[in-house]
């Protein structure tokens, strides 16, 4: 038995394969089949035409583990090409050990240009934040997502939240945060807060903070989703109305940072992440955003870099 | 300052992926060689073909081997290494009875046509710890399989088919008719290609559960065996045998053998709950890659429980086994937990602490 794995004929360069890692060669330009990428595209753009409309596709199993991106990865290698610039993200920063895992994945199969600047990259692939930056019409965001049905918090049948997401009866979801408030006097909802995309599709924005789910509003970047393990992919076009669900006398709101600010770069505008000091046993802030924060600090001190930043 | 703990991302990774490697191979004892896995741990081999959903005993011992003998994680190896291969065709329908048999029982007859056949199994022997295989001799073992074989008389050629025993039932009329069929044959689902949708078609069902995690079926089946359910099964019929794969030659139209695999194949009776209709009963279906008995048990019992129109358990509701019993898609979730949660921690940390805020002062309202 060989190991080696027939290749599809579909070179995108004349010299793709030398530019191709050792071992790299094994596996097609993306590593997914042409079949597979043809499908995603396809369904990507009934999910762009159906905004926030959950679309099944057959996804493909892949090197790395379900639940850890699987659905991003099919997106971005079904949409990346030699002219692509990307930039991946955990929880907002840049090399977070996952994010350097698909990097290395998708650096390997395709040998795209990697960036951390948020601006520099066509194409971002991100879990669970949207860059602080605002994204701009040529760039293209492709969430992982956990679990795309928003429904799931109410209801746990497939077949049922199809139905209910046909008839666009959302009323459970509008009662499950009315008895929030009458149980706790707030919606409880943390992260992956519920929002209403183009006044028609109930969607699961991922495990977003709240503090992000106004940058899902008429944005001019295509905000793309996909759930590799429940198969699943969605889309928010640029300029496409999302909001939260919310009442009248309920607002939504986001995350409070009271007047914290970010320890290293003094960004008080930022979601932060709690740290507590290992020494002291302070409660200190950073962004969450990495890339952005290194940004700012080295437009406050251009003279006098830190050491930190010199990390790469 | 403690600056977050996961970051620092290429580095780790490459010290992660050199102790793994000391922790496989840093004893002192001989390497594993990926042929000694697949003829002497051959169960470990079919599981996980059956549950990496591809029949490559060579590629499922490599996988094991790579694995360190972690079945989830060599099925999962398989699995991406399987997404990577063309869909070139789909086999012809196989006809089981034709199956070279290497063991066939029935716990429904005492006597079968063709009769009953033990073969290799370990139901019968006690499970002592062999000492002797401490220090096993490769020459004198090899002795003693050559002997076993020395004085034995060939055999009178086997039937090249054995009658199923669930046919001995249908033709009574105990058997719960075959559903009528429309004319049209209900079109294959293949759920490597589209997304799994409910109510699932029988290929999509039987697709699920023959590509299940074994442990994972296994539980599902014995909660419904045990009482959270109504299956009472009885095994019709148990078979481990190799059978020919056919294929129709896409050019010339011709059907041609492209190869053989061991399956296992298990038919299990039980009695449909009255509704009001004469009893009868109804058989559930397993089959799975390899020789894995409790996995193609455990398969024809929720092949059966999820038929059921009302579920009135967990392992009755199709939608709740067919989406569960995937180790590869449970294991990865499962194991995502260990990712960094910390911006949806700290957005949780927001609303609870706001709520314990809103909480003091309503009962210190001077506070």
């Amino acid at each position: 038995m060989t190991l080696s794995v027939p290749l599809e004929p579909m070179p995108p360069t004349a010299d793709w394969r030398d530019r191709l890692p050792t071992e790299g060669d094994r596996y097609a330009y993306g590593f997914l089949d042409e079949g597979a990428k043809r499908e995603i595209r396809r369904k990507l753009l009934k999910a762009v035409a159906i905004p926030g409309c959950q679309v099944a596709f057959g996804s493909r199993e892949m090197p790395i583990a379900r639940g850890w991106g699987t659905g991003g990865l099919q997106l971005t290698l079904a949409l990346i090409g030699p002219q692509d610039v990307l930039k991946v993200i955990d929880q907002g920063a840049d090399d977070s050990v996952n994010a350097v895992n698909i990097k290395r994945f998708v650096k390997r199969v395709t040998d795209a240009a990697l960036t951390t600047d948020t601006a520099a990259a066509t194409l971002i692939q991100t879990r669970h934040r949207i860059p602080e930056e605002p994204l701009r019409p040529h760039q293209v965001l492709v969430f992982q997502v956990p679990i795309p049905e928003p429904l799931r918090l109410v209801e746990p049948s497939e077949r049922t939240t199809r139905r209910m997401h046909a008839e666009a009866d959302y009323s459970r979801m509008w009662l499950y945060l009315y008895e929030d408030i009458v149980k706790f006097k707030a919606i409880t909802v943390g992260a992956r807060y519920p929002v209403m995309v183009n006044r028609r599709h109930l969607m699961d924005p991922s495990p977003i903070p709240r503090w992000d789910v106004p940058k899902l509003n008429r944005g001019e970047a295509l905000l793309l989703f996909c759930a590799g393990r429940e198969k699943r992919i969605y889309a928010v076009p640029p300029h496409t109305r999302v909001e939260p669900l919310a009442f009248e006398d309920f607002a939504f709101r986001v995350e409070a940072f009271d007047d914290r600010r970010c320890e290293r770069c003094g960004a008080t505008t930022t979601f932060l992440d709690e740290v507590v000091d290992d020494k002291t046993g302070r409660r200190v802030y950073s962004c969450s955003d990495t890339a952005f924060c290194d940004k700012i600090r080295r437009r406050g001190d251009r003279e006098t870099p830190s050491p930190e930043e010199k990390r790469g | 300052m403690g600056y977050v703990a996961v970051r620092g991302g290429a580095a780790a990774i490459e010290n992660a992926a050199q102790f793994s490697l000391v922790r496989r191979a840093g004893g002192d004892s001989n390497l594993l060689e990926p042929a000694q896995i697949r003829d002497q741990l051959h169960f470990a081999v079919d599981r996980v073909m059956g549950e990496g959903s591809l029949y490559a005993p060579d590629l499922a011992a490599l996988a094991f081997k790579q694995a360190a003998g972690d079945t989830l994680e060599a099925a999962f190896i398989l699995r991406a290494y399987r997404t990577t291969l063309p869909r070139l065709g789909y086999a012809e329908p196989i006809a089981t009875d034709a199956m070279r048999l290497i063991r066939r029982i029935s716990a429904a007859f005492k006597d079968i046509p063709g009769g009953q056949l033990l073969g290799p199994t370990s139901d019968y022997t006690l499970r002592l710890l062999n000492f002797d295989l401490q220090a096993e001799s490769s020459a004198r073992t090899r002795e003693a399989v050559a002997q076993l074989f020395k004085d034995t008389a060939p055999l009178a050629p086997l039937p090249e088919r054995f009658p199923k025993v669930v046919e001995m039932l249908r033709r009574e009329g105990l058997l719960a008719p075959r559903p009528a069929s429309s004319g049209k044959e209900e079109p294959l689902v293949d759920i490597t290609r589209q997304a799994l949708t409910f109510p699932a078609a029988r290929s999509a069902q039987l697709q699920s559960l023959a590509r299940g995690e074994t442990g994972g079926m296994l539980a599902l089946a014995y909660s419904n065996m045990r009482g959270y359910g109504s299956v009472h099964p009885v095994i019709g019929e148990l078979r481990v045998g190799y059978l020919p794969v056919p294929y129709k030659n896409p050019v010339s139209g011709v059907v041609e053998t492209i190869g053989e695999i061991l399956v296992t194949e298990a038919e299990v009776i039980s009695r449909i709950a009255d509704d009001g209709g004469p009893a009868v009963f109804s058989l559930g279906y397993g089959l799975c890659f390899g020789h894995n008995e409790t996995k193609a048990i455990a398969m024809a019992v929720l092949d059966r429980a999820i038929a059921a129109t009302e579920p009135a358990a967990p392992s009755e509701d199709q939608e709740f086994v067919l989406t569960h019993v995937d180790g590869i898609e449970s294991m990865g979730f499962c194991n995502h937990y260990k990712l960094p949660h910390y911006v949806t921690f700290q957005s949780e940390l927001d609303r609870l602490r706001n709520i314990q805020a809103e909480e003091t002062s309503a009962r210190d309202p001077l506070s």
